[in-house]
């Protein structure tokens, strides 16, 4: 029986006094597509940050590549994991190249006294070459466009070469376009390079229509699990956001009725 | 101009400690100026004056409480700071000003004879000793040897902590290095230039330095540059114009940021053009 990349099983995180998870479970195969989509609040990002290690449990378990998340882990399982964070605020000013900001994701590989080699910096041109950013690797980083942005962090997360790719919110406050082309990136990387992939968005039209899977989550907690074709309806969706499904129908026309589970 | 002086034992010992106090201030000012922390080493800078007026009123050797003092300051701030939980400029007004008022409070306090008090308040490089020398060029070594054998680790932990977190990197250990390190660096320095005067020295040349560079390896190397030349061009002003060596330093350095700032390359308007990798 194949067994799941990250297994996580009644997880729950707080902060405070606030229940960020209240008790997920949730099983990722290896080369999944899965999008995670929810209101604000609903614990998508905590969800990422606790396969990372990044997040911290209350209770609960988390096991990534067939190991328990621990404490003593942490930084070896991150080297592994590629993590687009929702907002990455960058000193305009910042005195590094878009270039030397993609090598980052190769400094935890490197580990201590080691330099970047020649090998590292081919990885990242080939990175900067994927996203399309070829000709803006000398460009300061703090020069670039929001969409330009989120294509150098995907960049860094590919030098990173990890095996789980996180992206939260990657498309947020980016302009029709440039949502667009993030959107037809990730796909042509999880094509090409099959990376177990968690897309996480509050924005249904950014769900990348290739997931092989979509997660509902709302108030910490999953409430759908399965294909979009089997899960994402103006019901389902109505019950997820709290709107009357007259106003799903007239924002999403093209979403069928049906019952998703 | 006689420059005889400078064959002097106090006057070269002045030159060796405006070099590596220069170094070793200005290094620790581009973590400032690059982690947007002016406020925590201004905090810290007025702690350790205060620390080592303390350590002279009970007898102990001022530069353990100053160090005390100040790294106590930053290990309390950082963590509050970084979970969100108090407006970190607040907060580091209020250390600020505690820190001052303790500081004239033990002024207060000593007995008639304050003449070492007031030498840690305005610094005093034309009277520093061997001990001092010797503790500048440790510090210097060190953060100079830490910046150069782990540059990548703190180039990624300067440029966004949650992101060196997240390819696994200690970005949290790193930066409290740096506050040590910046602890370390303001008490060696409080000797010669002084607690009112030093965070000057830490944040101006790596401020000007800022303004001339998008490349953070050059960003440390123009501001070790103009750490140093505030220090010998404002030595040889104080000499010359027989003023204060300490202020004179700091006004240097505020004119070398001025002229960086007023020819800065980075006011420029207009986009930079793409251009390809192999391009130079």
């Amino acid at each position: 029986m194949l067994e799941p990349i990250i297994n996580i099983k009644n997880a729950i995180v707080s902060y405070r006094e606030n229940i960020a998870l209240s008790g997920v479970s949730l099983q990722i195969f290896s080369g999944e597509f899965v999008g995670i989509i929810g209101p604000n609040g609903a614990g998508k990002t905590t969800l990422l940050t606790i396969v990372n290690g990044l997040g911290n449990l209350v209770s609960g378990s988390v096991e990534v590549f067939g190991k328990p998340v621990t404490a003593n882990e942490r930084h070896e399982l991150r080297k592994k994991v590629g993590y687009v964070a929702q907002v990455e605020n960058i000193d305009k000013r910042m005195p590094m190249s878009v270039r030397e900001v993609v090598m980052i994701g190769r400094y935890g590989l490197l580990g201590l006294f080691h330099r970047p080699e020649k090998q590292d910096w081919a990885i990242v041109d080939a990175a900067l070459e994927m996203v399309g950013m070829t000709n803006l690797a000398k460009r300061p980083i703090g020069h670039l466009s929001g969409g330009e942005q989120q294509r150098a962090a995907i960049a860094r997360c590919l030098a990173q070469e990890p095996k789980i790719f996180l992206l939260d919110e990657p498309t947020a406050s980016l302009d029709w376009k440039a949502q667009t082309d993030i959107l037809e990136l990730v796909k042509r990387i999880h094509e090409e390079r099959q990376l177990t992939t968690l897309f996480v968005t509050h924005d249904l039209d950014a769900l990348p229509h290739t997931c092989d899977r979509v997660v509902l989550m709302k108030e910490g907690l999953i409430i759908g699990d399965g294909t979009p074709e089997k899960l994402i309806s103006a019901e389902s969706l109505s019950r997820l956001y709290d709107l009357p499904l007259n106003i799903i129908e007239e924002r999403h026309p093209h979403i069928h009725h049906h019952e998703g589970h | 101009m006689d420059l005889a002086i400078f064959g002097y034992q106090f006057m070269q010992n002045a030159v060796l400690a405006t070099f590596l106090g220069g170094i070793a201030c200005s290094i620790i000012g581009v973590f400032v100026v690059l982690l947007h922390m002016p406020f925590i080493g201004v905090a810290m800078a007025h702690a350790a004056f205060a620390g080592a007026l303390f350590g002279l009123l009970i007898g102990v050797n001022p530069l353990i409480t100053a160090f005390a003092f100040s790294f106590l300051v930053a290990i309390i701030i950082g963590p509050l700071a970084d979970r969100g939980e108090i407006n970190p400029d607040t907060s580091l007004g209020v250390i600020f000003s505690l820190m001052l008022g303790v500081a004239f409070l033990i002024i207060g306090l000593m007995p008639s004879t304050r003449s070492e008090a007031l030498n840690l308040l305005w610094g005093s490089v034309l009277t520093v000793t061997r001990g001092d020398i010797v503790l500048l060029a440790i510090v210097a070594v060190v953060v100079v040897g830490l910046v150069f054998i782990f540059f990548k680790e703190v180039q990624a932990t300067i440029f966004n902590r949650q992101i060196a977190h997240s390819v696994g990197l200690p970005a949290t250990f790193i930066l409290y290095v740096i506050l040590f390190m910046t602890g370390a660096t303001i008490t060696v320095s409080l000797n010669s230039i002084g607690g009112l005067l030093i965070f000057s020295l830490i944040l101006n040349p790596a401020a000007a330095a800022y303004q001339l560079t998008y490349n953070m390896k050059k960003m440390f190397l123009f501001a070790a540059a103009f750490g140093v030349a505030s220090g010998w061009v404002g030595l040889l002003l104080s000499y010359l114009f027989n003023i204060p060596s300490g202020a004179t330093i700091v006004i240097t350095s505020s004119v070398i940021f001025a002229l960086c700032a007023l020819f800065s390359p980075k006011r420029k308007k207009g986009r930079w053009s793409a251009k390809p990798l192999s391009e130079k």
